[in-house]
């Protein structure tokens, strides 16, 4: 088997953005998020190589005297942290629903895949907006940083499961009918145990590489929610909270604040897209051997 | 006059990094117009290879290497596929085209070959039809093919082949998935046919009953080459190659009872160990009824809660299994039986009825005292797991075994009581063939202690030389531990070679219930008579008087 090269250079990409966000509090030049090392006397200061630029902060400073290499690294942190716990969470949830549909069947398989076809009738950020804007409410205003990336998995998990649930009841349907687990119906397992021992990892594969798709979608979700300004807040900023104070300058002149944070969300999504559209095609039988 | 020649014919496919897989190695025979040659073989022996290079079917990478094949004198190229040759293909349901009507499927040909007109196409097709035993011609031609049973659409593919009047047909089994009555019938029509209008048939079969039947001439393939070659009734009762005797030696007889197959192989003595051991997981062998069903029915219903439809699989069928016998259930597809087996071991419930058993009582454990083995050896493991595991999961779920390294041992001694290697734990099932696959499916039946063994066609997808092998496992098991066993099968020579008793099923009823040398002695019941009559079998030699 060989990588084709746009394979091999989003995998290379996508590693290097996810470990250099992870590294983040060891390799960036400052804290952003420790408001004791701002100075807004170094707000808006543009890229090194312009004229104006200042050798401290190579790619500028935002409104706040962030270092903007500091605040992208510490901002895709909190993205992908977002991205990944939303798909993990979903990825379980639709799982365990998807099996339990397929399995069950009946009244059981009817509630979940109903509920599941009035979630999906919803677009995924008109749901997810009114999950965060409501949460909000509840949070006590000190605490927001903490209780936001939560919020923020929660109002993506609510709609992204029903796909894996959907995948995974399918396949299970089809799983179910085989002899094998009428195998091991008959030798008396209990349903919990056919489902997971048996049946779960005969239909894992597509669940796979839906969440591989599904993660750049989570990311951008989150990012979207930001930018909406119902996402995380200015003192704790993800790559969209980032883009939105960028927003606000464009006009004015001051570009960098929202280019480069997009860049690094734009570079990240496609790359990480790349990887998922492969694993897809490796996964369809239809299109093996062309090659 | 010679309707096909083949001299020499080598086939081969490329395996990639250099090596090749010669599928047919210098296979050279004749055929007469008006007979028919059957060429037999178990599966990968080249037979359809052969049939497909005659049609020049074959696919690169697949490559004709050397021979030459002649049809009617002319070299193959020169030969159109569908007017100078005719197909005839397994799956009737597949070989036509579900969006056409059969009128437009039978014109095409005639059309395109015999440029006749569309009216002439039509008065064509009718005679043809009714040349094949369609009783109403004129309806089947309006009609798709969904709506014709199976038997009526491999009459109609029969039709197609013969529309140009071509000199050749070949046909790769084409009864396999028919019914034994069916069959028979689609049998008598293809004899009928190569009497009548002097068409030469070459016919692809696994079924050596079948090649009894209305074969003339035959070759028996191993390997790529023809190892046995000549009249039906010499090569079949005194086969001189020692692979072709073995062959037809494996064939189930339906005319007189052996107590083993003959499989080439002495004992194995490991086996005969481990099948003693396994004695301790079973009680002192009982007398009496071991499993009684009362009234059985099972119904299925469809359509909506307005128009309300309802289908009886399984109607009224009492009977009673004694304790260490082999109780055989036969029948047609669609008949019941396979449902009546799925209800004993408890995969349905049924609508109404019940299944007693007489041995649950008298288990220790809270095991299930009925397990399965399923018909295809492919479908019935997990892939992902290894074969130990597969085989520990009832030990453990039940706490057969105290420890888990007791629970190994256990697993070792199943391996090697189906006559498998100890070490096939380690491994996946895809690493093993389908005798071997349904080798560890019958393990893993016995893992959980069962007092009763249900096979469901365990043999029906296996080759003939590893159906032997597996029936004389189920026989030795049987004599070993005193399991009671229920047999399930279309196939009444496999059913009369194993089976104390035996029910006859159709449509959802036991039409006929008796001990198995009065059913085939003196069979009581209309159907179980005319079921004995369709079924191919060696003995038909004899019947033709060759």
């Amino acid at each position: 088997m060989r990588l084709p090269l746009s394979v091999l250079i989003a995998a290379v990409v996508a590693l290097l953005i996810i470990l250099a966000a992870a590294l983040a509090p060891w390799i960036a030049p400052t804290d952003p998020t420790d408001l004791r090392s701002l100075n807004l006397l170094n707000a808006e200061i543009p890229p090194m190589w312009t004229a104006e630029g200042d050798a401290r902060f190579w790619l500028g400073t935002d409104n706040q005297g962030r270092d903007l290499v500091s605040a992208i690294l510490y901002g895709a942190r909190v993205s992908i942290a977002i991205g990944l716990a939303a798909v993990a969470a979903s990825a379980v949830i639709g799982i365990a629903l998807g099996l339990l549909a397929g399995y069950l069947g009946g009244w059981v398989d009817a509630v979940i895949s109903r509920v599941g076809d009035v979630i999906l009738s919803f677009p995924t950020i008109l749901l997810a907006l009114l999950v965060a804007g409501l949460a909000r409410a509840f949070v006590p205003q000190g605490q927001m940083t903490v209780w936001m990336p939560f919020i923020l998995v929660g109002a993506i998990t609510i709609h992204d499961w029903v796909q894996y649930a959907r995948t995974v009841r399918g396949s299970t349907l089809v799983e179910r009918a085989k002899d094998y687990v009428r195998a091991v119906r008959v030798i008396g397992l209990p349903a919990h145990r056919i489902m997971l021992g048996h049946i779960l990892p005969n239909v894992i594969s597509p669940v796979l590489v839906i969440a591989t798709i599904n993660l750049a979608g989570a990311v951008l979700t989150e990012a979207t929610l930001s930018f909406l300004g119902v996402g995380m807040p200015p003192t704790y900023p993800s790559l969209g909270t980032l883009i939105r104070i960028g927003n606000e300058f464009v006009f004015s002149g001051i570009w960098w604040i929202a280019l480069f944070p997009a860049v690094t969300l734009v570079i990240l999504v496609l790359a990480v897209n790349v990887l998922g559209d492969w694993l897809r095609d490796r996964f369809n039988p239809k299109l093996r051997g062309r090659e | 006059m010679t309707a096909l020649t083949i001299e020499g014919l080598t086939v081969r496919y490329p395996l990639g990094a250099g090596r090749v897989l010669t599928a047919v190695d210098g296979a050279s025979l004749s055929l007469k117009r008006g007979e028919i040659h059957a060429l037999v073989g178990e599966s990968g022996a080249g037979k359809t290879t052969i049939g497909a290079a005659v049609m020049g079917l074959i696919d690169p990478p697949g490559e004709i290497t050397a021979g030459r094949i002649l049809i009617e004198g002319k070299p193959i190229a020169e030969v159109r596929l569908g007017a100078d040759i005719g197909a005839v293909f397994q799956d009737p349901m597949t070989s036509l085209n579900p969006l056409f009507r059969v009128e437009s499927q039978l014109a095409e040909g005639l059309r395109h070959h015999l440029k006749l007109s569309a009216r002439a196409a039509r008065a064509r097709s009718v005679e043809l039809l009714t040349a094949v035993g369609i009783a109403d011609p004129e309806r089947c031609l309006r009609s798709y093919p969904h709506q014709l049973s199976g038997g009526q659409r491999q009459r109609v593919v029969i039709a197609a082949a013969l529309s140009c009047d071509p000199g050749l047909v070949v046909a790769d089994e084409p009864t396999t998935a028919l019914d034994v009555s069916i069959q028979a019938q689609i049998l008598r029509l293809m004899r009928d046919l190569a009497n009548q209008r002097g068409i030469g048939v070459l016919l692809v079969t696994h079924n050596m009953g079948v090649v009894a039947e209305i074969a003339d001439t035959v070759s028996i393939l191993h390997r790529g080459r023809i190892v046995e070659q000549g009249p039906v009734a010499s090569v079949l009762r005194t086969p001189q190659d020692a692979y072709a005797q073995a062959l037809i030696g494996a064939v189930p007889r339906i005319d007189r009872r052996l107590t083993r197959f003959p499989v080439p192989g002495a004992q194995d003595p490991v086996a005969d160990t481990a099948r003693t051991a396994l004695q301790r997981h079973t009680i002192a062998r009982t007398s009496g009824a071991m499993i009684e069903v009362e009234n059985l029915v099972v119904e299925y219903r469809s359509g909506g809660p307005f128009a309300r439809k309802s289908f009886r699989a399984v109607d009224g069928v009492s009977f009673r299994i004694n304790a260490g016998e082999v109780f055989g259930l036969v029948g047609e597809s669609g008949c019941g039986k396979t449902t009546t087996a799925h209800v004993i071991a408890g995969l349905i419930r049924p609508t109404s009825g019940v299944v007693k058993f007489a041995g649950a009582a008298q288990t220790t454990s809270r095991a299930r005292p009925v397990q399965m083995v399923f018909q295809d050896p492919y479908a019935s493991l997990n892939p992902r797991l290894r074969v130990g595991r597969m085989l520990a999961e009832p030990i453990l779920f039940y706490r057969l075994a105290r420890t888990v390294a007791d629970a190994e041992h256990d697993v070792a001694t199943l391996l090697q009581a189906v006559g498998l290697d100890a070490t096939a734990a380690e491994r996946f099932p895809h690493a093993f063939s389908g005798g071997q696959r349904q080798r560890l499916a019958i393990a893993r039946a016995l893992g959980a202690r069962p007092r009763v063994l249900i096979c469901d066609e365990p043999t029906s997808s296996l080759d003939v030389s590893v159906q032997a092998q597996i029936l004389n496992l189920l026989k030795d098991l049987r004599d070993a531990t005193g399991l009671t066993l229920l047999l399930i099968s279309h196939d009444l020579a496999v059913i009369r070679q194993m089976c104390d008793r035996i029910g006859v099923m159709q449509a959802g009823k036991i039409v006929e219930l008796s001990k198995a040398e009065t059913l085939f002695l003196a069979p009581a019941h209309a159907y179980t008579k005319s079921l004995l009559a369709a079924v191919p079998s060696l003995d038909a030699l004899d019947r033709r008087g060759l």
